[in-house]
């Protein structure tokens, strides 16, 4: 006879905390994700942890349970209210209904959840909501809409570089990254280096190339 | 009811190469239903078929606007997961809720599922939340107690004596002698006796998961007015809640469920039906009376999503000194899991085979059931039979590529074994055994062939409402998976009138429409396209009544010549004369008409490989592929070049990188993550050369047949070829890592 035991504790119950900050700190984090073998794990450093409250003290503490912060995203200030351990790839779908960027591992691998925080390139399933906050945050909607293209989304049609289209939003948002960074120069290196964190399924890596390859040139 | 009609069918421009092959075409007499357009020869002047044609929802995808049924999220949304036994072969003894029942948020958690497990990720528990960390939370804190028992992990595990068995009522592998497993052409013994060349060998192919990226699941809603939509991510709406399960399920009879599949993120095979966790997700919608949501984690869907079955294919091919194939004999073991079939090989069709004595058995293992997978049994069969092919050529001391030829009488793959060597300078690449080389590195090419016949079927209907702006609208059930369905039903619609693909709007992906066919056998196209083009005919005749009235001329004196209407001298094109419909607009519909006799009812298609192997590290790189293939008459040549990148690609992975690895004592998947198991990615991907060869096959008004499967068949052997052809040695199991091409050097 074996026992499947959970591997955690359940999370607290959780409350709407009357405080909250702009910032994170790691302490609040860890607390909220209810992991509390991991913070059992981080107590043997007690001097990491003093410092880390002098700062968090500072910062004050988020969390457990539901906290208010205000996400600016494609230019818009936008207020939500997520666990602490929410990712941004969470609350941009289901607080924003910002569908576009897809949950495929949730573990950065696979880059269908790309979007830009501070105009580089992040998997939003790693990156938590919190940690965005006061950050600029662009998705592939906010690249261009299906009348009003950004020239990567142009390409990539002209090229078919999409056939299901599930992991287009984050190849769209990989390419759009090396565009603005290499311009007209980008070379066929560079692009792939791009889109190497980026899978998919159907096979669109050749198109994707001619398409990364077509916006950079204007074409 | 039927008018006769003679016409030219066959491979589409090229005439020189007509000329050296007349095979190629072929005229034929077929009867055309009445209400059925005219089939187009290869003569037939168009204007958009057969043309690059942007996809016509690339907008949608490109910008995050397409809604995938994991983007569904009405008011309220609740989220269901799964808890699933981490053991291969156990019995469940309690499931205990209490704990994930305290959690704020939880609403339902209980026992699913039977009590016997007889595979990693067998169901025992259901859960539903508010939120998706309550869900987390829930999820984890469900015990399950189990009494576990040894599995049989392997096909040598399920065979060996002594193993448990996997389905109380059979024998994890039938005995070598059931007749329903041989399969017999002529005289296979006497053949081999007198064959001057013979070879044999084992080849080995990994179970392949299908990997898609958007899970399988649903969304379901139940409205208080008794009505319930299902999203789904499905291959086929039409019958995905037409069974008793759905409706027993939500308590609301077929007739009141609506399906919908309006973007779909990968199938490959594996997404056909409801299956039991989406009854369970109706179950509870049900129950919460709120909306729920059930995707598959990409664990599960690693485990239970479907995957290829594994293949141990032992060979034995025998001909004459110059080439030609007289005797092909194997025997055939794979498993897909604890499903009574669905293993085994298909290598008995492309070549020219007289005598042929293949036994081909399922073994039961305590894993998940295996599922359809783009071209079932086909890459794997191709791997050994052009491996073995290989090897005959090398004892017979001839060409390969001449071998393949000499055995091969398809009127168009004729044509394409010529165009793919020219393209990839087949007679100057071949390495021999490494004589091309760089370094460590060697290089040498690879060939296989394709084939499928895939002329669709059904009577499927497509409706067409003609607004008075000149715009269409084209409806029909069926889904588009990703293949391009809807921008070939614009294309087909587009051309028939006159118009341009973005005057046509096509819905699709609904229940409320006339049912479509299931994505599946490369027959969605031929089996939907068809009927899209006679309801574009039918909207051009019930516009040139209207003109007819307009014009004061009978209908009969009404012609349409180069897209145009035409009468005495007067000219409309179809949007001009679409006002006359007025408000209430034109609506008609088509039909998809038994199929004709067509010649070609077999597509054809080449690959060839060109590869790198670095014989110290056995690493393997695929520099270059040349995929040419038909599929009967090309409607979207843009979106029929990405499947075919598409087909070899996932070719390329199966050949190279992806084996699902399980726990020898467990039976539990060790590599369920992106990074453990490892899909080709961009910086794997070589040159790839589509050329495609538009072959009108005769079977409907439009000559189309389908694509999607074949492009995968032939990849995986014809870079293995490639790989013998550099490093002079074989490598007789797929995925050929670094370690395999090394075992076999050192073998060798
Ligand atoms: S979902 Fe974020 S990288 Fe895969
Ligand atoms: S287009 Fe389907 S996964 Fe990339």
């Amino acid at each position: 006879m074996t026992r499947q035991e959970p591997p955690f504790e359940p999370a607290p119950p959780r409350a709407t905390p009357a405080d909250h900050a702009t910032r994170v700190s790691r302490r609040g984090l860890f607390k909220g994700a209810g992991a509390a073998a991991v913070s059992a794990a981080l107590l043997g450093a007690r001097e990491t942890l003093a410092r880390e409250a002098a700062v968090a003290d500072e910062v004050r503490t988020q969390g457990p349970g539901l906290v208010p912060i205000t996400l600016r995203v494609n230019g818009e200030e936008r207020k939500v209210q997520v666990e602490p351990r929410t990712t941004l790839l969470s609350a941009l779908r289901l607080r924003l209904d910002l569908t576009g960027a897809k949950p495929v591992c949730e573990r950065s691998q696979c880059g269908a959840c790309t979007v830009w925080l501070d105009g580089q390139t992040v998997y939003a399933c790693s990156v938590l909501a919190v940690e965005a906050e006061g950050r600029e945050v662009t998705t592939v909607e906010g690249l261009g809409t299906p009348s009003d293209m950004h020239p990567v989304q142009a390409a990539f049609c002209a090229e078919d570089a999409l056939q299901c289209g599930f992991c287009t939003p984050g190849m769209v948002m990989a390419c759009a990254f090396a565009v603005k960074q290499h311009g007209k120069d980008l070379t066929e290196d560079q692009a792939r280096a791009a889109v190497a964190g980026n899978l998919c399924r159907c096979g669109t890596h050749p198109h994707v190339l001619r398409a990364a390859l077509r916006a950079a040139k204007g074409e | 009811m039927a008018r006769r009609v003679t016409y030219t069918t066959g491979l589409v421009g090229s005439d020189e190469r007509v000329a050296q092959h007349p095979q190629a075409r072929r005229e034929i007499t077929v009867d055309v239903h009445d209400d059925d357009a005219t089939p187009w020869g290869v003569d037939a002047k168009l204007r958009v078929v057969g043309t690059d044609v942007p996809r016509v929802d690339g907008p949608a995808k490109a910008t995050g606007a397409a809604k995938y049924t994991y983007d569904i999220q009405p008011q309220g949304l609740c989220f269901a997961g799964l808890v699933t036994s981490p053991h291969a072969h156990a019995e469940v003894q309690a499931v205990d809720v209490a704990a994930a029942l305290k959690i704020p948020g939880v609403l339902v958690a209980r026992a699913a599922g039977g009590r016997q497990v007889t595979f990693p990720g067998s169901i025992v528990a259901v859960v539903c939340a508010e939120s998706e960390e309550a869900l987390d939370d829930g999820l984890r804190a469900v015990v399950v107690t189990y009494d576990v028992k040894p599995p049989a992990v392997t096909v040598e595990d399920a065979m060996a004596d002594g193993a448990a068995q996997v389905d109380r009522r059979a024998p994890n592998v039938p005995p070598e002698d059931d007749p329903r497993a041989t399969m017999r052409r002529g005289d296979a013994q006497g053949a081999w006796d007198a064959a001057e060349v013979k070879v044999e060998g084992t080849w080995r192919t990994a179970i392949q998961t299908h990997s898609c990226l958007e899970p399988h699941g649903v969304v379901v809603q139940v409205m208080p007015d008794g009505h319930a939509t299902i999203w789904a991510s499905t291959q086929a709406t039409s019958g995905f809640a037409a069974g008793p399960a759905m409706s027993r399920a939500l308590g609301v009879p077929a007739a009141k469920i609506r399906v919908l599949t309006e973007h779909m993120g990968g199938g490959f095979g594996s997404k056909f039906g409801a299956l039991e966790w989406d009854v369970l997700a109706a179950e509870l919608a049900r129950e919460t009376r709120r909306p729920v949501r059930m995707l598959l984690s990409r664990r599960l869907e690693h485990l239970l999503g479907g995957n290829r079955p594994d293949s141990i294919q032992q060979m034995e091919l025998g001909g004459t000194k110059d080439g030609r194939f007289t005797v092909l004999r194997g025997d055939v073991l794979g498993t897909a899991g604890n499903a009574a079939g669905g293993a085994g090989s298909n290598n008995v069709m492309v070549y020219g085979l007289p005598n042929v004595a293949m036994r081909q058995r399922t073994v039961r293992t305590h894993t998940a059931r295996a599922a359809a997978f783009r071209a079932p049994r086909h890459p794997q069969g191709a791997f050994a039979l052009e491996g073995v092919i290989d090897r005959f050529a090398h004892a017979a001391g001839l060409d390969p590529l001449e071998v393949r030829k000499r055995n091969d009488d398809h009127p168009i793959r004729r044509i394409q074994w010529d165009l793919a060597a020219e393209r990839i300078g087949w007679a100057e690449a071949r390495g021999r055994g490494g004589q091309r080389k760089d370094g460590p590195w060697r290089f040498g090419v690879g060939c296989a062939a394709a084939r499928w016949s895939n002329a669709g079927r059904g009577a499927w209907r497509v409706d067409l409402k003609v607004h008075a702006d000149g715009h269409v609208a084209v409806m029909s059930g069926v889904q588009d998976i990703g293949t391009g369905t809807r921008t070939l039903m614009a294309v087909l619609v587009a051309e028939e009138l006159g118009i341009g693909v973005d005057r046509v709007d096509v819905r699709v992906g609904d229940t409320d429409y006339p049912p479509g066919p299931g994505s599946g056998g490369s027959t969605t196209s031929p089996s939907i396209g068809p009927a899209a083009r006679e309801a574009a005919l039918h909207a051009r005749e019930g516009v040139a009544a209207k003109l007819a009235e307009a014009w004061d001329v009978p209908v009969a004196d009404i012609g349409w010549k180069d897209g145009h209407y035409e009468a005495g001298g007067r000219t409309a094109s179809f949007e001009e004369a679409a006002r006359l419909v007025g408000t209430g607009g034109l609506a008609v519909s088509g039909t998809r008409r038994p199929n004709y006799e067509g010649p070609y009812g077999e597509t054809a298609g080449v690959q060839m490989a060109e590869v790198a192997v670095d014989v110290e590290t056995g690493v393997v790189r695929v520099k270059r592929v040349v995929a040419v293939h038909d599929a009967g008459r090309l409607v979207d040549t843009l979106t029929a070049r990405s499947q075919v990148n598409g087909g070899v690609l996932q070719g390329i992975s199966f050949a190279l990188h992806e084996e699902r690895r399980l726990d020898r004592a467990q039976g539990d998947m060790v590599n369920p993550t992106f990074d453990t198991y490892r899909i080709l990615g961009l910086a794997d991907t070589p040159q790839i050369d589509v050329l495609l060869t538009s072959v009108v096959s005769g079977f409907n008004n439009a000559g189309i047949m389908g694509l999607g499967e074949p492009a995968t068949v032939p990849t995986a052997a014809a870079v293995a070829g490639a790989v013998y052809d550099a490093i002079g040695v074989q490598v007789t199991e797929l995925p050929m890592t670094p370690a395999r091409v090394l075992a076999a050097l050192e073998g060798a």
